[in-house]
C-alpha cells in the first residue's frame, strides 16, 4: 500500500511538472505563428494526427525556404479531443494569449463551426479543413475551406455518383446513413440528387453509429430491390457494410457513394477484394490525371514521418489537403507580403492557388468555385497488399470528367 | 422474398445475440455475484482486442484461439485488480461509490495507454473464414457471426458448468448470497471473489477477440457497448448465468427485428426501453431472484 | 454567525466577477472560466442526489442534454431570452428528474444508476432522431456580437454562469444545512433503518432528484449558445457525465462544498492541461488523479483537510 501511494504520488508530480514546462522555441528572429486547435485524440483523433503530421512538413519546407517574409514559421496549436466545448477556448486562447497571427481550424465539421464565431469577431481569415458547408449559417467571407466539394458542398459531394447513375439509366435507389453530421449531410446532398434526377427512392433510413452488424440492414435493403444504393457511413460502419454486403452477396448495379473509411490504408488492406467494383467518393488517388507538382515528394515525406505513429501510411486522404491549407496561407501571406487579413482574404478570394492537390479556386462562400470531389472505383484488388494502392490502377477516377482516368466496371454485382 | 428476410432477421438477431452474450458474461459475473461496479470492463474487453490484433498481425494466430491464449493473463490482471481494489475500498466498507470511480478512472487510463501504444486508428484482424458465408435454406449465415456466436456459447456453457456444478464454482455463489456462512465452512471469501473476478476478466479476453472479428476497433469503442451490456445483466436479472444469455438474444433479436422493419435508428432505443420498463415493473429482470 | 459568513462570500465572489468582467483583457478566462463553472453546477447537482443520499447518478450527460436541446427547440420556435430559456430547461429537466425517480427510486442502489444510464441512450436516441432540433446533424446557433451592459458575449455568458452556479451552491448548501439535509444523510446511511424512524424517505428522494434535474437542465440550457453548434454527440459526451461523478468525489461527497472544491480543482486543471500538454495525457491525469483520490483520499480534498485539522488539534485519533 505504502508503495502503491509513493507511485500514486510521483505520477501525479510528473504530470504537474509536465503540465507547466513552457514548450521552447528554438526559432530565431519573431516568428509567424501559426495557431489551431486540431482532433489528436477522440473520434477524429487518427486523422488528426495525420494532418498535423501533414502541417509540420509544410512548415519545415517553408522555414527550409527562408520563412515566410523572412520570419521563420511556428505552429502553435491544442488537443480539441474532437470535442465541441473545447474549441473556443482554444481559439480565444490562441487569439489572446498566444497572439498567434494567423489561425487555421481543426478538422472536421464538429471542431471547425465552434471556432467559427470567434475568428469571425476578430476578423481573421480562416482556412478551413474538411468542414461540410460550415459557413452556410455563418456567411464569414474570410472563410475558406481546402476540401474540393464545391460551392454547394452536400449536394455537389455526390453528384458525380448519380452522373454515373443518369448515364447508366438507372431508376431506383436505396440511401442509408449513420446517425450523425457528416454522414447525414452526405445523406441529405444524395437524397436531393435523387430528387432531381428523378429516381425512385425506395429505402431511406439512418442507422446508429454504433451498429455492430450490417447483415439485417442490408437485407431489408436487398428486400427493397433498388438499381443503386447509396451509403453515408463512418469508417466502422464502411468496414461492416463492405464485409456484410459481400457476405450476403448484396446485388445492385452501383454500391457505394459516401462512405468514410475506404480511402484509409488499413482498412482498404484489410477489406482487399472485397471492395472490387464499389464506387465510392475520394479526394485524391494515384491517377496521371491527378499527378500534380509536389505532391509525390510530398508522400514520400509523409509515409516516411508516419511510419511507427499509428497514422493512416499512405496519407493519401487527409494529409495532402492539410498541406494544401497550410499552402494557401503560405502563398497568400508571400505575394501580398503581410499579414494584413483584409489584404489576405481579398487575395485568397480572387487567386487560383497552385497545391499538392492541384489548382485551388475558392468561390463566394469559401467552399471549393467547381466540385472536384472524385468518384473512384475499386478494380483488381488483391488480399493483404498495402503497396497495390500506390500504383495506378486499383482506383480508377470515373468522375468528374476533367480528371476521368478509366471507364466504369458495371454493374457492380449481377 | 418477405419470410426470406424474417428468417433472416431473427438469424441475425440470434448470431447477434450471442456475441453481446460473451460481451456481458464477464460483468454479470462481477456485477452480478460479487455486486462490483466494473464500469471499465468493456475497456478490459478493448484491450483483449488489441492484444489480439497483435498476435493475429505478428503470429497470425486465429482470432479466438488468440483470445483463449490471452484468457490465462487476463485473469491474472483481473486478481491484481481485484486485489488492489480490495485492499483500497472493499476492506475498508466504502465500495460503492468510492469503487465505481475507481473503476472509471481505470477505463480512463487503459484507453488512454492503447492510444499511446496503437493510436487511435482502426484495427482489424483477418481470418480466412472471415468474409465468407453459409447458406441454409433462406437463410445466409456469415461466418464472422456464426463464430463469435458459437464461442460465446461455449464459454457460458463452460462457465455456467463451472458455477453450478464445482465446489469453487457454488462458493463464488454462496459468497453473493450469504459471506458468513461460507466463512464458516471454512473458505476465505476474498480468495473466491479474486478468482472470481478473474474469471469475469478472462472471458473479457475471449469477448475482445470476438468483438474485433466482427468490426473494426478503436481504443474508446467499448464505450459504445457500456449500456448494452448493463441493460442485458439487469434483464437477465443480475448475475444468473443462463438469463445473461436469455437476455442477450433477447436485445440482439429485438435490435435485429426493429432494424429491419421500423429503422436501424430506433434500435438502441428499443434495446434500453426494454431495460427501463424491466426495472420498473420487474426489477429482478427474467431470471432475477431479489 | 455562520450563516451571514456565508452570504457574504457569495456576495464577494459575485463583485469578485463583475471586477473582473470589467478590468480583465483576456477573454480566454472567460471561456476557460465558463466550462469550469459548467462543470461546478453539473458536479453540484450530482451531489445532490449522489452525495446527500447514496443514489448514483450515470445519467447526467442526459439531463444536461435535455436543457441544452430545450433551449435549442425553444430558440427555434420563437427567438426567447436565454433567461426564459434557461428557466424552462430547468423545469422541464426537474420534471424529468422527478419522472425518473418515481420510475426508478424504488430500486436500490445499482439498479437506480443503470436506469439513469438507460435513460440517457433513450433520450440519446430521440434528440437523435428529431429533425426539429437538427437530429444527428446538429444545430447552429448564432449569437450577437454586442450584447447590453458587457464588453461580450461571452462575458455575459462568463456572469451568467458565475450567478447561476452560486445560486445551486446555495440551494445545496441549504438542502445538506436544514432538517432535510439529516433525512437525506440517513437515507445514504441505512435508508431501512431510516424508513423506520419515520423519515419520509421516497419524498426526500423525489425532492432530490427534481433539484438535481432542475440543476442540471439549468446548466445545459446555455450550452448551446456557449459552442454555437451543437449536436447529440457533444451534448451527450460521456466526459459530461464522468466529470460530474469525479468533481464531487474529488472534492468530497458528504459536504455541500466538496463538490465545489472538487470542481474548482478539476476543472481547471483540465483547462490548463489543454492548453499545455497537448495530447492523450489529459484524459490519463484525469484518470490517474480520480483513481489516486478515491484510492488514498476517500472523502476527498474535505476529508483530508479533516483527518488534517483533527491531528493538529492533537487528538491523533
Amino acid at each position: 500500500m505504502r508503495f502503491f501511494k509513493q507511485l500514486v504520488l510521483a505520477i501525479a508530480a510528473l504530470a504537474v511538472v509536465v503540465a507547466y514546462s513552457p514548450q521552447v522555441s528554438a526559432q530565431s528572429g519573431k516568428p509567424i505563428k501559426i495557431g489551431f486547435s486540431m482532433a489528436l485524440t477522440g473520434v477524429l483523433g487518427a486523422g488528426g494526427k495525420s494532418a498535423l503530421i501533414a502541417m509540420e512538413i509544410w512548415r519545415d519546407d517553408v522555414n527550409k525556404k527562408g520563412g515566410l517574409l523572412g520570419r521563420p514559421v511556428e505552429l502553435v496549436y491544442y488537443d480539441d479531443a474532437t470535442t465541441p466545448a473545447k474549441v473556443p477556448a482554444i481559439y480565444t486562447k490562441l487569439l489572446n494569449v498566444d497572439k498567434v497571427d494567423l489561425v487555421v481550424s481543426s478538422y472536421g465539421t464538429d471542431v471547425i463551426a465552434p471556432a467559427m464565431p470567434i475568428v469571425m469577431r476578430s476578423g481573421k481569415v480562416f482556412l478551413g479543413l474538411f468542414g461540410l458547408d460550415v459557413n452556410h449559417k455563418f456567411k464569414y467571407d474570410r472563410y475558406f475551406q481546402i476540401m474540393p466539394a464545391g460551392p454547394n458542398p452536400a449536394q455537389d459531394w455526390s453528384r458525380g455518383f448519380f452522373d454515373i447513375a443518369k448515364e447508366k439509366g438507372l431508376k431506383s435507389v436505396a440511401i442509408a446513413g449513420a446517425d450523425a453530421e457528416f454522414a447525414q449531410n452526405a445523406v441529405k446532398g444524395a437524397r436531393a440528387n435523387a430528387k432531381q434526377d428523378g429516381l425512385n427512392i425506395v429505402y431511406d433510413k439512418s442507422f446508429p453509429p454504433s451498429t455492430a452488424d450490417f447483415t439485417p440492414i442490408l437485407r431489408a435493403i436487398q428486400a427493397t430491390n433498388p438499381d443503386i444504393i447509396y451509403f453515408g457511413s463512418y469508417p466502422a460502419n464502411s468496414v461492416g457494410i463492405v464485409k456484410a454486403a459481400n457476405e450476403l452477396g448484396l446485388k445492385a448495379k452501383l454500391v457505394g457513394g459516401g462512405m468514410v473509411g475506404l480511402q484509409f490504408a488499413a482498412i482498404m488492406k484489410n477489406l482487399g477484394p472485397g471492395l472490387n467494383n464499389l464506387v465510392n467518393y475520394d479526394f485524391w488517388v494515384p491517377a496521371k490525371t491527378l499527378k500534380f507538382p509536389g505532391i509525390e515528394e510530398f508522400l514520400k515525406k509523409y509515409q516516411a514521418a508516419a511510419a511507427g505513429k499509428g497514422v493512416d501510411l499512405l496519407g493519401h486522404y487527409l494529409p495532402p489537403w492539410a498541406y494544401a491549407y497550410m499552402q494557401v496561407l503560405g502563398q497568400s501571406v508571400e505575394a501580398t507580403k503581410s499579414l494584413d487579413d483584409k489584404k489576405l482574404a481579398e487575395y485568397i478570394h480572387k487567386t487560383t492557388f497552385n497545391t499538392v492537390v492541384g489548382p485551388v479556386k475558392f468561390g463566394k462562400n469559401g467552399e471549393w468555385a467547381t466540385s472536384r470531389a472524385l468518384m473512384i472505383q475499386f478494380r483488381g484488388i488483391k488480399a493483404n497488399n498495402l503497396d497495390q494502392f500506390k500504383m495506378e490502377g486499383t482506383r480508377v477516377v470515373l468522375k468528374p470528367d476533367t480528371v476521368k482516368s478509366g471507364d466504369i466496371m458495371f454493374p457492380y454485382k449481377k | 422474398m418477405d419470410a426470406s428476410l424474417f428468417l433472416n432477421a431473427i438469424a441475425a438477431g440470434i448470431l447477434l445475440g450471442g456475441f453481446y452474450a460473451a460481451v456481458a458474461l464477464g460483468l454479470s459475473i462481477v456485477f452480478g455475484q460479487l455486486d462490483i461496479v466494473n464500469i471499465a470492463h468493456p475497456a478490459f474487453i478493448v484491450a483483449g482486442s488489441y492484444l489480439v490484433f497483435a498476435l493475429n498481425g505478428g503470429f497470425g494466430l486465429d482470432p479466438v484461439i488468440a483470445g483463449i491464449l490471452l484468457m490465462p493473463i487476463f485473469f491474472a490482471v483481473g486478481v491484481f485488480v481485484y486485489r488492489v481494489y480490495y485492499a483500497a475500498f472493499e476492506r475498508t466498507g466504502r465500495e460503492s461509490l468510492a469503487g465505481l470511480a475507481f473503476f472509471f478512472g481505470l477505463m480512463f487510463v487503459i484507453e488512454v495507454l492503447f492510444i499511446i501504444f496503437y493510436g487511435v486508428d482502426y484495427r482489424l484482424v483477418e481470418a480466412d473464414y472471415i468474409g465468407k458465408q453459409i447458406e441454409i435454406g433462406l437463410v445466409g449465415i456469415p461466418w464472422r457471426m456464426l463464430v463469435p456466436f458459437c464461442a460465446a456459447l461455449v464459454m457460458t456453457g463452460a462457465i455456467y458448468l463451472f458455477m453450478s456444478r464445482t465446489f469453487l464454482g457454488r462458493a463464488i455463489l454462496a459468497v453473493s448470497q450469504d459471506r458468513l456462512a461460507l466463512q464458516l465452512m471454512g473458505a476465505d471469501p476474498v480468495k473466491i471473489k479474486q478468482i472470481a473476478f478473474g474469471i469475469g476478466i478472462a472471458t473479457a479476453a475471449l469477448a475482445g477477440a470476438l468483438l474485433i472479428m466482427i468490426g473494426p476497433v478503436e481504443p474508446t469503442i467499448g464505450r459504445l457497448y457500456i449500456g448494452r451490456i448493463f441493460a442485458i445483466i439487469v434483464l437477465g436479472g443480475m448475475g444468473s448465468i443462463p438469463g445473461t444469455l436469455v437476455a442477450a438474444l433477447i436485445i440482439g433479436l429485438s435490435e435485429s427485428i426493429v432494424t429491419t422493419y421500423i429503422g436501424p435508428s430506433w434500435a438502441p432505443t428499443v434495446a434500453f426501453g426494454f431495460l427501463l420498463i424491466t426495472l420498473a415493473v420487474r426489477p429482478q429482470g427474467l431470471f432475477g431472484r431479489l | 454567525m455562520k450563516i451571514s459568513g456565508f452570504w457574504i462570500g457569495i456576495v464577494l465572489v459575485l463583485a469578485a466577477g463583475f471586477v473582473l468582467a470589467g478590468v480583465a483583457d483576456n477573454q480566454f478566462l472567460f471561456f476557460a472560466g465558463y466550462v469550469v463553472l459548467q462543470g461546478l453546477i453539473m458536479a453540484v447537482a450530482w451531489n445532490v442526489l449522489g452525495g446527500f443520499t447514496g443514489y448514483v447518478n450515470f445519467g447526467s450527460a442526459g439531463f444536461f442534454a435535455i436543457g441544452a436541446y430545450t433551449a435549442i427547440a425553444l430558440h427555434q420556435f420563437a427567438e426567447l431570452p436565454l433567461l426564459v430559456l434557461i428557466v424552462i430547461a430547468g423545469i422541464v429537466c426537474g420534471l424529468i428528474g422527478l419522472g425518473t425517480g418515481y420510475l426508478t427510486l424504488r430500486l436500490r442502489g445499482v439498479y437506480f444508476a443503470i436506469a439513469t444510464l438507460a435513460m440517457a441512450i433513450v433520450f440519446e436516441s430521440l434528440i437523435t432522431n428529431w429533425d426539429y432540433v437538427g437530429g444527428s446533424a446538429g444545430a447552429y446557433v448564432i449569437t450577437p456580437a454586442e450584447v447590453p451592459f458587457f464588453d461580450s458575449f461571452i462575458e455575459m455568458m462568463f456572469i451568467l454562469m458565475l450567478v447561476l452556479s452560486l445560486i445551486c451552491v446555495a440551494v445545496s448548501r441549504y438542502l445538506s444545512m436544514s432538517r432535510m439535509g439529516r433525512g437525506l444523510a440517513s437515507i445514504r446511511d441505512d435508508e431501512t433503518a431510516a424508513e423506520c424512524m419515520g423519515v419520509p424517505t421516497l419524498r426526500l428522494k423525489l425532492i432530490s432528484t427534481t433539484v438535481m434535474g432542475v440543476m442540471m437542465g439549468v446548466a445545459g440550457a446555455p450550452f448551446p449558445f456557449f459552442v454555437t453548434y451543437i449536436n447529440p454527440l457533444s451534448a451527450f459526451d460521456l466526459l459530461i457525465a464522468v466529470n460530474a461523478i469525479a468533481m464531487p468525489m474529488i472534492g468530497g461527497t458528504a459536504v455541500w462544498f466538496g463538490p465545489v472544491i472538487g470542481a474548482l480543482l478539476l476543472g481547471t486543471i483540465q483547462q490548463i492541461v489543454t492548453v499545455t500538454i497537448s495530447s492523450e495525457l489529459n484524459i490519463l491525469i484525469v484518470g490517474v488523479v480520480l483513481i489516486g483520490f478515491v484510492a488514498l483520499a476517500p472523502r476527498g480534498i474535505v476529508g483530508l483537510f479533516q483527518d488534517f485539522a483533527r491531528k493538529r488539534r492533537g487528538g491523533g485519533k
